[in-house]
This record gives C-alpha cells, structure tokens and sequence, in this order.
C-alpha cells in the first residue's frame, strides 16, 4: 500500500453535482522526502520510508539528524513507513500529491481524539436506560450486569467497562478524493478524519 | 484556516452574483429535477436575511403567496441556484428582518431605497 503523510487541516463542506452539501475533511500531504529503501538483502523486507514536517535542527536528536543527512535533507518531524510504490524509489526523491487523482479511494490512519476516562455508553456505545428504572436512581448511564452468578463465578475476559476511551490509533478506510490542489499540496477528502486538527495522519492508497 | 479558505474558493470560483441585502426584493432561478427532467422555477421575495460566510453562506426569501407566507432558504452556492436578480433596493435599518413575519398588507411594505 503506498501512502503519503499529512497534517490535518480541518473540514468544510462542499456542493456535490446535485447540489448536496458534504462534509469533507483538508489534509495538507507531503511532499514527503524518502529517508530509508528497506529492501529484502539488508532488512528482510520491502518498504519505503517518507519524513514529513519541518522541525528545528535544534530540536532534532543528531541520530535522527544523521539519518536525515544521508536523504539530503533538512530535519522533519513524522517518519512512516509505505510498502508497493509503483516506482522504484531512491534515497532522496520526493513525494508529492500528484500520487492521487480525484475520483480515487482512501484509507486515513491518526490517532483519535483522547477523551478521558469514559463511561460504557460513550466508550462502547451501550444504550444506557431509556426510559423508566422502576425507582432506582443513579442508573441512566450504568452498564448493567457483567455476568452470572456461581457459574461462572467470574467476569469473563474483554468484558466491556469504563476506561480510558480515544488516543487510540484509527483507520478510516474508503474515503473519496473530492478534489487534489497540487501548487497547495492539500488534499481534500470526503468525510471525518480520526485526530485533531493538526495532527499528524497517514493518507494510504 | 487560510488553507481551508483556499479549498472553498476552488469551488466558489467562477461564481458571480449580484450583490444583495436584506430587505431587497429577489428572484432566485431554481434548477428542480423531476425523474431525469430539468426545469427552473422562479422564487420571489423579500431578503429576509444572510447566514454565514464562504461557502456555507445561504439566504433566507419570504414571500406571501395566497395569503400564507412562504420561506425558502437557498445555500448560495448550491450548484442548483441557475441565476439571482435584484429587483429592489429595500431601505431597512436592521440585517434581520424577522419582524415582517408578524406583519400583513400595507405595513409588511419595504421602502425603496434611491440613489
């Protein structure tokens, strides 16, 4: 899957030819520079890797900025890897949005928004109760029971509860390209992208 | 935001219309689809507002029609919107003019403005 990274910009919504407003999301991908060819006689496998997002020499670990150097370019911020770019790539080359065309279908990677410590029926989408709780109080938003009695004797494993919910890694997948400003390098793709405006998302064909 | 700005000005370039208030009296040319048949119905009314900026702006037209007034809110991009004309200049002191709801015959009048 070959792919690019981008920052996430924001949403808008446009005008389809019947006149339907759709919401769709901004990415500013690439142009990404090829920083590693991992090939199967060194690394075990075939993979490209791209850097994107300036960042301050300063603030760039020596290791990463020694890495940098080999490819020819400045210190970048966010590393990926990508397998089955159509052409061969080198050390160095660029990669812009000219890799996708309108018309053509996505998968989105980022990491969604952290929303803290959740309750069951935002975290896993229980219904919660509807209507009435028979005089209990303090149950709209309860999960409810978690299992039986003396058999099992336990709460069996991956049972669904209150937790730590976002900051997980999503992937979006089938996202139309609505339309590709190559002089911007901005993307524009139908629908929500998981993360917050300006974070980092991987763009995967 | 700037790049957001750019995205929408490539879909509302090319765009042109009139400009207009509220309180001006319009015709906005409607493209309705029927089954695979195209035709334009004409909408004309008093402006009674503008909503937002960009290309999420729309409009709102009140007209009476038999006695029961009618509002239509037209997205001002909508690539369904074939033509808008002015037909009046109204003089109005407020940019919302939801006050015209209440009021029938001679008082819901909109002065021309001239010159």
């Amino acid at each position: 899957m070959s792919g690019i990274i981008g920052k996430k910009i924001g949403m808008t919504s446009i005008y389809d030819k019947n006149g339907k407003a759709v919401a769709c999301t901004i990415v500013q991908a690439g142009p990404c520079v090829v920083t590693q060819v991992k090939n199967e006689e060194t690394d075990g496998y075939k993979s490209i890797q791209l850097a994107f997002g300036d960042r301050k020499e300063k603030n760039t670990p020596k290791a990463i900025m020694g890495h940098m150097k080999k490819a020819n370019s400045g210190p970048k911020s966010k590393m990926a890897e990508f397998k089955g770019f159509e052409n061969p790539l080198n050390l160095g080359d660029t990669i812009t949005v000219e890799l996708f065309a309108e018309g053509e279908f996505v998968d989105v990677v980022g990491t969604s928004k952290g929303k803290g410590f959740q309750g069951v029926v935002k975290r896993h989408g229980f219904s919660g109760v509807g209507g009435n709780t028979h005089g209990q109080h303090d149950r709209q938003r309860a999960p409810g029971s978690i299992g039986a009695s003396s058999f099992p004797s336990k709460v069996f494993k991956g049972m669904r509860m209150a937790g730590r919910t976002g900051g997980v890694r999503v992937k979006k997948t089938n996202l139309e390209i609505i339309k590709v400003i190559k002089d911007q390098n901005l993307l524009v793709v139908k629908g929500a992208v998981p993360g917050p405006k300006g974070s980092f998302v991987l763009v995967e064909k | 935001m700037d790049l957001i700005k750019i995205v929408e000005n490539e879909f509302t370039a090319g765009k042109a219309f009139p400009e207009f208030n509220a309180g001006d009296t319009v015709t906005v040319h409607y493209k309705i689809k029927e089954g695979n048949k195209e035709r334009i119905q004409q909408f004309q009314g008093v402006v009674l507002q503008r909503r937002n900026a960009g290309i999420s702006a729309s409009f709102t037209v009140r007209k009476v029609s038999n006695g029961v007034g009618v509002e239509r809110i037209f997205p001002l991009f909508s690539p369904n919107i074939d033509k808008i004309e002015v037909n009046m200049r109204g003089k109005v002191r407020r940019a919302r003019l939801f006050y015209l709801r209440e009021l029938t015959g001679k008082k819901a009048r909109i002065k021309e403005k001239r010159g």
